[in-house]
């Protein structure tokens, strides 16, 4: 394998994953699990580079990525625990207005 | 017939990625939430083996610890906490879905063919150089993590723990009749409010008190 098959692949899975942000009308979870998916994919791509550029900083970053995903899966989902308190819903049709 | 190490790799490294790209598809296309959520674990158990296979075992370990131990692991307990409804089919067609397909495959299809030819001069080509046997990647990773990154990765501390406080603050619900003290009001408190002085006669001393005047 080289570093091209690891870009496309990256490349795949990113695009998949902005297709399911554009397609979904189902609910917001899905839509935080293809950001996700979308990280993922960055993740892959500066792991492909840091490794066959030889130069751990990439992996570092990688690292970082983990990090702050993780913090921002951990209040997107309580900010969506609230608004299922109110709203009683989820789907993105659904919470489309923004009242002070 | 012997299989050789670079034949192995390749194989590996196909069968892996056709499961991650498939389990993506069924993480955006699967109607049941939870379902979307087991495939999202799969991809990312998929992924970390790609990302063994080039040598970066310590991310490829954190990834499966930290995202399939805890981040699915609440992802998943919020989905089964919410009973969210099953969206039907007909719902799932939108106006724009196809014009947001469309977009999506433009977009695919200018991503490969700048990965694949345009810029196929422009970035390295080789197989992956081999560490030799004893080569540790935590040690390399941990060694510029503690050095020339340690204050990003304090601050990485702080943010986690911001999280922490922010995700409890946020769903942290009032109870009814639950007593529990209140900071502000407590240091807002007016001697005048709470402390009252009742201006009253005189009574006489009560009969113990008299008792002990008389034995004096």
């Amino acid at each position: 394998m080289t570093l091209q098959h690891y870009l496309i692949v990256s490349a795949i899975l990113f695009v998949i994953s902005m297709a399911g942000i554009f397609v979904n009308r189902r609910n917001v979870l899905v839509v935080l699990m293809s950001i996700e998916l979308m990280l993922l994919a960055v993740n892959t791509n500066l792991i492909a580079f840091s490794k066959y550029l030889d130069d751990v900083q990439g992996q570092v970053f990688v690292f970082f990525i983990l990090t702050v995903a993780a913090a921002e899966a951990a209040i997107g989902l309580a900010i969506l625990v609230v608004l299922f308190r109110n709203k009683k819903t989820l789907e993105t049709k659904e919470i489309n207005e923004l009242e002070g | 017939m012997i299989i050789s190490p670079e034949l192995f790799q390749q194989i590996i490294f196909y069968v892996f990625a056709t499961f991650t790209i498939g389990s993506a598809m069924a993480v955006v296309t699967v109607k049941n939430t939870i379902y979307s959520a087991l495939f999202l674990v799969l991809c990312f158990f998929n992924t970390a083996v790609l990302w063994l296979l080039i040598e970066a075992e310590f991310l490829a370990i954190t990834l499966v610890l930290v995202y399939v131990g805890a981040v699915m692991v609440l992802f998943l307990f919020v989905v089964m906490m919410l009973d969210v409804k099953q969206a039907k089919a007909s719902q799932l067609k939108q106006s724009y879905t196809k014009a947001a397909l469309l977009i999506a495959a433009a977009m695919l299809v200018q991503l490969l063919i700048l990965f694949a030819y345009k810029l196929s001069g422009e970035i390295p080509s080789n197989e992956l150089v081999r560490q030799e046997q004893g080569y540790s990647n935590v040690a390399e990773v941990g060694m510029t993590l503690f050095t020339q990154y340690v204050y990003p990765f304090e601050i990485a501390a702080v943010i986690l723990l911001v999280a922490i406080v922010a995700a409890i603050m946020l769903t942290m619900r009032k109870r009814e009749g639950n007593k529990q003290m209140d900071a502000s009001k407590q240091i807002n408190i007016n001697p005048a409010e709470r402390l009252r002085v009742v201006s009253m006669k005189a009574e006489k001393a009560t009969t113990q008190a008299q008792s002990k005047e008389e034995e004096s």
